[in-house]
């Protein structure tokens, strides 16, 4: 377990080195500022509080940019260090590839933390700091909109690392981090939208259709913040989806769990076989 | 581990890769202390030796313990035991010498001051806090020395250790070398350039296409390959004396000296009969180089094997 930690302290070393972390909370923060002083400003006339306004734009921000954000820095974390031949002289000291795959999947998910927490929590903290009048139900639903987020990243941090263990060329891993983000991020809501219309209430049913949102990480996602808290659901839009359908917070943030920790593992199981 | 048992052991090791047979049928062992070069051409099977004595990959038959243990268990116990240097090495260029060489000293278990003596042991030491990307090559290679010494190693294998170092550092480091093995670390180095391996290993392992050609030390090799000793003799005046003229081989090398092959065994005949000739003003004795003794075994490869020291 320590080493993984000194490869998850070497990753961390090297995404403030490469400018990453810096990169991802300056790019974060600046959206986040941007569209909480631009979406605080109706809120007076329809009633909803600054920071609910703030936490469904944000988070439908995160849907798109944190994927994005973990797809870039993950798919290279294996098979980038296979070529440049650096894996091999980690691999002959004393720690197993778990620890490997494990530390780089710690180290990149605290980059993501950091960014995330620091650049949300800069828009919150400078809504507060403007004199908004937040109740702690906004705030713990802000809370755990950055949790959630983080916890989107990491999924799709794993994803990308599984892409990284199965490929034999970083070109390779790019095109597939590409494939999934698209997949994930714009074409599954889409597909599932013109099925639901094509079928027009024939043959999927609503267990269907949960099913479907769990299979995506990005909808289990959606649906815990923006229809699963409540009072958010109006503002959102999706109160239609949300009230149609069985899947609780708990089974969602059940599903963005296993969505980080089933392509791990994966991804462990494939290295661990590879030669080398 | 007891003193007695070989460091490294392989019995019939085979390793393929899909149709490539990079290792064939290699048994050699390697006692503790030892210094060994593995010598052969690009593609005879060097590297992935080390990677089975490392672990990295497993044989596809055969068997190898390296310090009593099957590498490929991958017990962290032995691996902090092995350092291994391999052939152009890298690092990645965004992290300082330090902190890469704090890095692998804490998975070895040893402290950052550790790393920070082994840094200054290799000469990097004004280095140390500049990143690796702005290294220059036989920097990396130093760096990468250290990487390999650090954590008192039992076992050394070292891919091309010297491309890259400057001819001080060389010295410095054969000079590492044998006081790691007078303090019983086993050194396996693989190397292209022989020459400088004359006088700074034990014994040469000749590797071909996969295939162990020779095992046994330089006198052996050399006594086994029975390669002709070269006799350069420069003359009083511009004409050999007849008994030297009327020998096989006689060639010309300057307007006054002479070289002449000779086997071995006639050898000492050859230098009193030029000694007492007035004719002969100097005598030079050139044995066979390691070059010459490895194209010699490549050459005999399939036929005659090496002895087995």
């Amino acid at each position: 377990m320590n080493a993984a930690l000194l490869v998850a302290g070497k990753e961390v070393r090297e995404g403030v080195r490469n400018r990453w972390v810096i990169a991802a909370t300056l790019l974060l923060a600046a959206l986040a500022l941007t569209l909480a002083f631009l979406g605080a400003a109706p809120a007076g006339r329809v009633g909803a509080s600054a920071l609910d306004v703030v936490v469904v734009s944000l988070s439908s921000l995160s849907i798109f940019l944190l994927p994005l954000i973990a797809l870039l820095i993950s798919h290279d974390a294996v098979v980038g260090e296979m070529e440049r031949g650096t894996m091999l002289l980690l691999l002959s000291y004393p720690v197993a590839r778990w620890q490997v795959l494990g530390g780089k999947f710690l180290g990149q998910v605290a980059i993501l933390a950091v960014a995330t927490v620091s650049g949300y929590g800069a828009a919150g903290a400078a809504l507060a700091v403007a004199g908004h009048d937040v109740g702690p139900e906004g705030w713990w639903a802000f809370a755990q909109m950055i949790g959630s987020s983080v916890l989107l990243g990491a999924a799709f941090v794993a994803l990308g690392m599984l892409a990284s263990a199965l490929v034999r060329d970083r070109g390779t891993a790019a095109g597939i981090a590409v494939g999934l983000w698209l997949l994930m991020v714009l074409i599954w809501d889409m597909a599932l939208l013109g099925l639901l219309v094509a079928d027009a209430g024939e043959r999927i049913t609503a267990g269907m259709l949960d099913a479907a949102l769990l299979l995506n990480p990005a909808d289990a996602y959606r649906l815990l913040n923006l229809a699963g808290l409540p009072g958010l659901g109006e503002l959102s839009g999706m109160a239609g989806v949300a009230e149609g359908t069985a899947l609780g917070p708990p089974v969602l943030l059940a599903a963005l769990l296993a969505w980080v920790l089933v392509p791990l593992a994966a991804a462990a199981a494939v290295f661990a076989r590879r030669e080398l | 581990m007891k003193a007695d048992i070989p460091a490294v052991q392989l019995e019939r090791v085979a390793k393929r890769y899909g149709a490539v047979e990079a290792v064939r049928d290699v048994s050699f062992s390697l006692p503790q202390g030892g210094r060994v070069a593995l010598v052969g051409h690009n593609g005879a099977g060097k590297t992935t030796l080390m990677k089975l004595m490392l672990g990295l990959a497993r044989p596809s038959a055969g068997r190898l313990l390296v310090l009593g243990r099957d590498p490929s268990e991958g017990a962290a116990e032995t691996r902090r035991r092995i350092g291994w240097l391999p052939e152009s090495v890298t690092f990645n260029g965004a992290l300082t010498g330090r902190e890469i060489l704090r890095f692998f000293a804490r998975l070895k278990g040893e402290n950052a001051a550790a790393a920070d003596a082994m840094l200054d042991r290799v000469g990097l030491a004004e280095a140390a806090r500049r990143r690796v990307g702005t290294y220059s090559k036989g920097m990396r290679q130093r760096l990468g020395l250290a990487q390999a010494l650090i954590g008192a190693p039992r076992a050394l294998l070292l891919d091309e250790p010297t491309t890259g170092l400057d001819p001080e550092m060389r010295q410095g480091l054969y000079d590492i070398l044998a006081g790691l093995s007078g303090a019983g670390t086993t050194v396996l180095l693989s190397s292209h350039a022989l020459e400088e391996l004359e006088g700074r290993v034990e014994r040469v392992v000749i590797l071909d296409r996969g295939r162990l050609v020779a095992d046994g030390t330089l006198a052996e090799l050399r006594a086994l390959a029975r390669l002709p000793v070269r006799l350069r003799l420069t003359l009083a005046g511009a004409t050999p004396p007849d008994w030297l003229a009327s020998a096989g081989g006689l060639r010309r090398i300057a307007a006054r000296a002479v070289e002449i092959p000779c086997a071995p065994e006639d050898k000492m005949a050859l230098l009193r009969r030029a000694a007492e000739d007035p004719a002969i003003t100097d005598i030079e004795l050139q044995a066979p180089t390691l070059d010459e003794l490895y194209a010699h075994f490549l050459r005999g490869q399939g036929g005659e094997r090496g002895g087995t020291a």
